[in-house]
């Protein structure tokens, strides 16, 4: 891989040690990929957040760096981290874990990247458009830039995305080049998918078949097809597969399929299936809402039907800090406390440390969600919808 | 016997082969504080990577793996080196932030050419590696 004169003396240590090993980062990447260049980006999410993830390892190269004087060139922000940073008491959080995890955001805050918290940035706001190439890390947030708006980004690892955002590059390679972003497996619809958990079944099987693969989906419903839904397919997909990108006929800004690729009919039978499957608990000691981060609108929603009544179990309802502030002024997050549940900001049922804090099996109506709480969280789970987790 | 390799991660080190023809999973795999193999059923398992010349396929598993690699290095009990059939991104980017010397894509087979027990000198600077 080439480097300009300038991305040489970076390399070359002139522009300080932080910049350096970020660097050394990108061009190793760029070589073991085949990359024939940097190329810019606009922006850089980064994840390695919680300290339920990333652990001592993680925050002690975060404040080495730091010291190093590594600092965000281009817009960079970070996904969820172990807590909500101003209500971590009320939701219950060790305060030995509190304690780490403010330790990583303030290496963070020294390295100027903005604690967003969310793995939704696209619901703040941020909104790369098309063909803009971005850095991202949350798999669920590169499908939906990649996907939904057709941006272009690689699965970054948390590593090379802070990397990205200190230099404000990446290597031109994987699916920066159009060559590389053509589906090769069709799922032919010819289910109902009526509801949220329609998407994160289809997701669940649709990721174990595509593995690494882009699909394409036909016959989706638009009018049920919304950015909720959406968001929820491609989360599933990047946890039960590594897909990054897909395509949906009407739906998607882009579509490049092939003629003769491999065609796979879904039927809501498999479905309905699927959802019996990830189900493996009865009665659960936790329902969680917001995977990936909810709407203004699914706040909306689920503060509607809690109208009235009482909850018999936690419910957490998460979000990012921001879309939090909204939920408050509308009081949709007072309606929910109400009922006995809670708002959440800058955190989820994935990355915070519920194992930890005595729950046993928890309720989700996210295809991903279903899968994290199991494996990561050791979580029986009621996989759902919300009116039936409520 | 000397053979050459891409540099990855540049440094100098001499070591004793640990070789594995499992991938490595950082995290989870191997205990940062002690630098034993932990992952149950993997062929390294309660063996040390400390100090050694760690030869395997590839990472495996989370890429926080790279910041283990780190956490070892601060703790003394990070691999002397590191051969690889293919690097891919933990594995390389825990190399470079740990700055542990590490090569991949060594000519020829490196089941045949390593074996544990051996001590190899690897030159990550010019891109070789000499095994005794």
């Amino acid at each position: 891989m080439l480097l300009t004169k300038d991305e040489g003396k970076i390399l070359d240590g002139e522009l300080g040690e932080g910049k350096q090993k970020a660097m050394q980062i990108l061009k190793t990447i760029g070589e073991i990929y085949d990359a024939d260049r940097l190329i810019p980006v606009t922006s850089a999410q980064v994840a390695g957040v919680s300290y339920k993830t990333i652990g001592d390892a993680g925050l002690e190269f975060l404040e080495d760096f730091a010291a190093k004087g590594a600092r965000a060139s281009i817009p960079a922000f970070l996904n969820p981290a172990g807590m909500d940073l101003k209500n971590w008491e009320e939701m219950g959080i060790p305060r030995k874990f509190a304690e780490m995890q403010l330790k990583v955001m303030k290496a963070y805050a020294s390295m100027g990247i903005s604690a967003t918290c969310t793995c939704t940035p696209y619901l703040i706001g941020i909104r790369p458009k098309r063909g803009e190439h971005i850095a991202w890390s949350e798999s669920s947030a590169i499908s939906f830039a990649n996907s939904m708006l057709g941006a272009r980004t690689n699965r970054e690892s948390a590593v090379t995305a802070l990397a990205s955002a200190v230099i404000g590059k990446t290597p031109n390679f994987g699916l920066h080049l159009n060559n590389n972003r053509v589906a090769s497996v069709v799922f032919e619809i010819k289910a109902g998918m009526s509801k949220l958990t329609d998407f994160g079944a289809l997701g669940i099987f649709a990721g174990r078949l595509a593995k690494e693969r882009i699909p394409a989906f036909e016959g989706m419903n638009r009018s049920f097809a919304n950015e909720d839904r959406m968001k929820s397919l491609g989360a599933a997909m990047a946890a039960s597969g590594s897909v990054a990108l897909y395509y949906a006929k009407g739906i998607t800004p882009e579509w490049v399929v092939p003629a003769g690729i491999e065609r796979v009919p879904i039927e809501q039978k498999q479905l309905d299936e699927m959802k019996a499957k990830m189900q493996s608990a009865d009665s659960v000691d936790l329902v969680t809402i917001g995977c990936p981060h909810c709407s203004l609108q699914e706040i909306k929603e689920i503060a509607w039907r809690l109208k009235g009544k009482k909850l018999k179990m936690k419910l957490w309802v998460c979000t990012s800090g921001k879309v939090k502030e909204q939920a408050d002024k509308e009081g949709y997050s007072a309606a929910i406390r109400e009922a006995g549940g809670l708002v959440v900001a800058d955190t989820c049922m994935v990355v915070a440390p519920i194992e930890q804090m005595g729950f046993k099996s928890t309720g989700a109506n996210s295809g991903k969600a279903a899968i994290y709480l199991q494996s990561l969280c050791r979580q029986k789970v009621s996989f759902k919808d919300v009116e039936e987790l409520l | 016997m000397k053979v050459v390799g891409r540099i990855i991660s540049k440094g100098i080190a001499e070591g004793e082969v640990l070789m594995s023809k499992e991938p490595i999973s950082f995290l989870g795999g191997v205990d940062a504080k002690t630098g034993i193999v932990v992952e149950k059923g993997h062929p390294l398992e309660d063996k040390s990577i400390a100090g050694k010349v760690l030869v395997f396929p590839r990472g495996k598993g989370s890429t926080v793996g790279s910041y283990v690699l780190y956490q070892l290095k601060k703790n003394g009990k990070a691999p002397a080196a590191i051969i690889c059939t293919s690097a891919e991104i933990i594995v390389a980017a825990g190399a470079i932030i740990a700055e542990i010397p590490m090569l991949d894509r060594i000519e020829g087979d490196i089941n045949a050419l390593f074996k544990s027990g051996q001590r190899a000198f690897v030159n990550a600077d010019k891109g070789y590696v000499e095994v005794f």
